[in-house]
């Protein structure tokens, strides 16, 4: 396990991981299992109906603890579908660390299509956090199409936090969440792309419990000749709040559409959206140069923290 | 030392030229306080710029210490110790004060007590503003005393502040006012003030009164502070009579 250099950079950066992980995990390798580990409470088991991918059982009651689950390519050629269920009981509180890495030193395309799906029981908060991250200098396309379904049970919530900062050349990504009662979705989403990789962010979140809530926040950055696409959309169906904020920064040749879709099927439905599209505003730059920045320093430090 | 030297500056406008600034020139010692002041669309703004580099003169030049620092752009100029507040601070999504006052400062592990200090000197508390966003969120007083505290936070040879007090309540004012005469007795800087506060501009060495693109008076505060009443309150017979009332 995690027995070179390669390997190593890569579940760091898309997972912070610094060795092997405390608590359950999965590495999943060039569509191998390269480690695992279940524990008292969350058990981590390979599908049973021939499908690839694992099920992730959590039991009710379990705070405070982790579940790693990364997945790193880094041969060339490798093309995957994955299905990773994630079923998770009542009174639970977990962060669960997903992300794919791809190293693609050859000519051929690598990629990775998964579908996530999550079922979290009643009152229990989990922390998603997903980062895509590619590398490599050969010709072959580092792809990933990642899908990612949640079911809230009443009182449940979910902090998703994506993130997808250079080295991916063409991402398609599509998120679904149902809130029940009482629920609560919270997306952040961090996009940066460069040459001509293309990204399209293709998100539906549905309010269907009375006083759910739902918020997405997405802030992306388009260099080059790249271009993204954003279709965020909320859908209330009870009394419920929900609030869609998509925020670009469009730099060089880039093209960037940002569509979102606020939907109320009940008069108590609250629902809000604001999208914007810039170039780095003239007097920030000029801000950071005159505290001694450099114009490319001002840009990088602008776009730093944009994207933290 | 700041020396101007014949500095004008004009902006076309369809077939015409318009002129901004017309001919200006004045000398700014070391550790002095100098008031710019006078009535809006004066130029005020426009000089400081040009100084700063964010305006390039269409005439003239600019010494600092000797050296002219004319065809220099806003980076080197900064570097070489000046620093300029701006009259309407720009807002940041994603940057935090703190980190702002750590790019000011230049020193990337900037204690939490050098930002509390700088905060203090605008009568902002630290800990309720340390982690927030410099963006849409603040107020306009809020991110006015925070882009000041930037400026003191750079420390430089050369400071401009423009229209400091704006929008600016009067307990962080007087706080502020402290700060300068502080700096100003500390020798620690040079201060270029742009301001139309009477309190701001009797600690000035020297008042410049800049209109119509000129300078129309110069002097001590106690000389310029009585001729500029007469000016604002001969031109108004309404605020007269209101005065003379009270
Ligand atoms: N780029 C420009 N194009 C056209 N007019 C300009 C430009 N820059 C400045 N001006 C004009 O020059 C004049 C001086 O502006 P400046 O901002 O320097 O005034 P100020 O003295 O700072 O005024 P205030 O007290 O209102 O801040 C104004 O009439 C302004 O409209
Ligand atoms: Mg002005």
């Amino acid at each position: 396990m995690m027995d070179n250099e390669i390997d190593r950079e890569l579940l760091e950066k898309i997972a912070d991981m610094l060795g092997k992980p405390v608590g359950a995990f999965n590495i999943r390798k060039d569509s191998g299992c390269d480690g695992r580990q279940s524990t008292e409470h969350i058990e981590i088991t390979s599908k049973t109906d021939g499908k690839s991918g694992i099920d992730i059982r959590i039991k009710d009651g379990t705070v405070g603890e982790t579940c790693h689950i990364p997945v790193i390519i880094t041969k060339p050629g490798i093309e995957e579908m994955v299905y990773n269920d994630f079923y998770i009981g009542e009174n639970c509180n977990v962060d669960i660390v997903a992300g794919c890495g791809i190293h693609n030193c050859g000519d051929q395309t690598s990629r990775h299509d998964g579908l996530h799906t999550f079922y979290v029981g009643k009152n229990s908060h989990v922390h998603y956090t997903e980062k895509h991250y590619g590398e490599g200098d050969g010709k072959g396309g580092k792809i990933m199409n990642p899908q990612t379904v949640v079911y809230l049970e009443e009182g449940a919530s979910i902090q998703m936090d994506t993130t997808q900062i250079r080295g991916i050349d063409s991402t398609k990504r599509y998120t679904k969440i149902v809130c029940g009662k009482g629920a609560e979705a919270v997306i952040t989403e961090r996009l940066l792309t460069h040459g001509d990789q293309v990204a399209e962010s293709d998100m539906e979140i549905v309010l269907d419990g009375e006083d759910s809530k739902g918020r997405v926040i997405s802030r992306s950055v388009a260099q080059d000749e790249s271009s993204q696409v954003f279709y965020p959309r909320m859908v209330g169906n009870a009394q419920c709040f929900g609030h869609v904020q998509c925020d670009s920064i469009i730099m060089g040749q880039a093209k960037i559409k940002s569509i979102p879709a606020i939907t109320a099927n009940c008069t108590e439905a609250q629902l809000v959206h604001e999208a914007a599209i810039g170039k780095i505003a003239g007097d920030q730059l000029l801000k950071l140069e005159t505290l001694g920045l450099t114009e490319e320093e001002a840009e990088d430090c602008i776009l730093k923290g944009f994207l933290a | 030392m700041l020396e101007l030297k014949h500095i004008s500056y004009s902006v076309h406008e369809g077939d015409e030229e318009l002129g901004i600034l017309k001919d200006i020139s004045l000398t700014i010692d070391d550790h002095k306080l100098v008031v710019f002041t006078g009535p809006n669309g004066g130029g005020k703004t426009t000089l400081a710029k040009i100084i700063m580099g964010l305006v390039t003169p269409t005439e003239g030049q600019i010494i600092w210490n000797g050296q002219d620092i004319t065809g220099l752009g806003i980076t080197e100029r900064a570097r070489l110790g000046i620093s300029y507040g701006f009259q309407q601070p720009p807002r940041f999504k994603g940057l935090t004060v703190r980190d702002l006052l750590t790019l000011a400062s230049g020193d990337s592990k900037l204690s939490k007590d050098k930002c509390c200090q700088y905060l203090t000197k605008v009568g902002l508390c630290a800990n309720d503003y340390l982690d927030r966003e410099v963006d849409v969120s603040l107020s306009g007083g809020e991110v006015k005393r925070i882009e000041i505290a930037s400026i003191l936070a750079r420390n430089s040879q050369l400071m401009i502040f423009d229209e400091p007090e704006a929008g600016i309540d009067l307990w962080s004012f007087a706080r502020l006012t402290e700060t300068f005469e502080q700096i100003h007795a500390n020798g620690s800087a040079t201060m270029i003030i742009i301001s139309h506060q009477e309190r701001i501009i009797s600690l000035a060495d020297e008042v410049i009164v800049v209109g119509d693109g000129a300078i129309r008076h110069r002097g001590s505060a106690s000389e310029i502070l009585p001729q500029i009443l007469a000016d604002t309150l001969g031109g108004c017979p309404v605020l007269t009579k209101e005065v003379t009332a009270q």
